[in-house]
């Protein structure tokens, strides 16, 4: 359980999110939409523990977040998210590495016989076994993401964030990827947070849909507030008419003051 | 067609990279011979046959006072200190490169301190480095460092802040502690700009060996070339500088190959030539 309690965050003064407050249930899909500069991503780090926020706590099950990023949660970025000098298999292998060897930074033997394995079950399950040998930088963007998924997983994490992930990918590897991720996420059985500027993948995607907006405006001080949560639905038990109005609903809010809606 | 848009073909393009060599030998031929021609023993523009043989005298005929052949002597010592001091810069570079791009303390420590010693015109500090380490190979090495290190070093952890930020939470939330993070993640990935660091640090080093060896020094392609200035001997000079200039040019390419051969994945999107 992730409880979210009364969390401001301001940069340099400026707020970006007020009074945020959320409980997350184990196994929950979130997914977490909203305008532009709305604060989503923002909050995405402060669960990740990149960030702190201003005012507020973050708790997983009653024990407060620690002030940085840690193997409990893991993460996908929209971009650079694998890294670029090791192949696709020892991209999966680093979490292994890591674990099995503080100064080396390197698995051997056994332990790397189980990592290989697991990592070998991973490239299959997410169609990479052929190109396991490649660089990321040979590889086209919805192989990248699937394999930043897949090392993300590697270390079983309880929370996975995703920022954006699919945001730069092609409408048809798109799809591959949610029915690849909500597999993954059946299997696993863990809390997904998901941050997207696609409603209907939100709705599709998600057993909860989060929406971030701001609730206050002054026109002459546009910085003057940060923003908030406006919706907080649970998309698996609504009615589909019910789903559509919520979701045009917040399609508007999304774009009310914002005429280039499809800029990013 | 805009001069832009014309591109050149490989047999043209080879064509054209040539042609400023040959005109500079044609019109260094051409003077020499106007020159000879009005006084043979004009030292100033030496014929081609006379800069060959006193290359061959200097490279396979022992000096008569010591035995030694002259040319490679000159070499492994210049070689040897150019090695030494570019040995250290990148260990240097690496070391405090690293520390001071990733972690936020050093960075405060060191930062301003680095960038400000870079700012010290090295060849100023050579008579300290002479008065304290004394006229042997140490200052000549120091020199080489002083050159070369704070630029690297700057250029280093330059490289690891423009590290992904996604890469370094990335590696966090797989376990890595800051020394995993800087043997697993910076250090792999930087290796590629500190060669290019090192590539690029070899062209000042030259500068500094040459003039420390000008200064100080009983052997050396700098002590030699400064040497017969004397004797106003313009065929030893010039097959020097030719010399020098050549083993820079293998020295950089050696670099850039083992960077290809040691780090496949930085070199994916390279032009042929770089």
């Amino acid at each position: 359980m992730i409880s979210v309690r009364g969390v401001h965050k301001a940069y340099d003064g400026t707020p970006i999110l007020e009074r945020v407050s959320l409980d997350v249930k184990d196994g929950c899909f979130c997914t977490v939409v909203g305008a532009s500069g709305c604060g989503k991503s923002t909050f995405l780090r402060l669960l990740l523990g990149q960030e702190r926020p201003t005012r507020g706590t973050i708790c997983v099950d009653d024990e407060p977040l620690p002030g940085e990023p840690s193997p409990e949660r893991g993460i996908v970025f929209q971009r650079y998210s694998v890294f670029p000098n090791l192949t696709v298999k020892d991209n999966l292998l680093l979490a292994a590495d890591l674990k099995s060897s503080r100064i080396l930074g390197r698995a051997f033997g056994a332990k790397r016989r189980v990592a290989a394995q697991q990592a070998d079950e991973l490239l299959e399950r997410t169609g990479l076994s052929a190109a396991q040998k490649r660089y990321p930088a040979q590889l086209s963007g919805g192989m990248q993401q699937r394999l930043a998924i897949a090392q993300a997983l590697m270390n079983s994490p309880r929370v996975l964030l995703l920022d954006e992930p699919f945001g730069a990918l092609d409408p048809g590897v798109r799809t591959d990827m949610h029915s690849l991720l909500l597999d993954i996420w059946h299997e696993h059985q863990m809390t997904v947070f998901m941050v997207t500027h696609d409603i209907s993948e939100a709705f599709k995607l998600g057993t909860r849909l989060i929406v971030f907006d701001k609730v206050r405006a002054d026109p002459d001080f546009p910085t003057a507030y940060g923003a908030t949560i406006t919706y907080d639905l649970d998309v698996a038990r609504r009615h589909d008419a019910d789903v559509t109005d919520v979701a045009a609903r917040v399609a508007e809010s999304m774009n009310k003051d914002k005429p280039h809606a499809d800029a990013e | 067609m805009r001069l832009i848009n014309q591109n050149v073909s490989r047999p043209a393009g080879l064509v054209l990279a040539v042609l400023p060599f040959v005109v500079v030998v044609a019109i260094y031929l051409v003077a020499s011979h106007i020159r000879l021609e009005a006084n043979p023993a004009d030292k100033l523009l030496p014929s081609l046959d006379s800069m060959a043989e006193a290359f061959w005298r200097m490279a396979f005929v022992p000096d008569r006072r010591t035995g030694d052949l002259l040319l490679v002597k000159d070499t492994a010592a210049s070689l040897t200190r150019l090695a030494y001091g570019m040995g250290v810069s990148a260990a240097l570079a690496l070391v405090l490169g690293v520390a001071i791009g990733i972690i936020p303390k050093v960075r405060a420590l060191m930062a301003s301190f680095v960038a400000t010693v870079s700012l010290i015109p090295p060849i100023t500090v050579l008579p300290i480095l002479f008065i304290v380490f004394g006229l042997g190979e140490v200052s000549k090495v120091m020199l080489i460092v002083v050159g070369t290190a704070p630029v690297m070093i700057r250029s280093v952890a330059q490289a690891v802040s423009d590290l992904p930020e996604e890469l370094i939470i990335k590696a966090q939330t797989l376990g890595a502690s800051t020394w995993q993070l800087i043997v697993r993640v910076v250090v792999p990935q930087i290796m590629p700009k500190l060669m290019l660091a090192i590539r690029l640090g070899l062209v000042p080093a030259w500068i500094f060996l040459v003039s420390a060896e000008a200064i100080a020094s009983t052997e050396g392609l700098g002590y030699r070339i400064f040497l017969v200035r004397r004797y106003l001997a313009m065929d030893v000079i010039l097959p020097y500088v030719a010399w020098i200039t050549l083993i820079a040019f293998v020295l950089d390419r050696a670099i850039y190959t083992a960077s290809r051969v040691l780090f496949p994945w930085a070199h994916l999107n390279d032009e042929s030539a770089s």
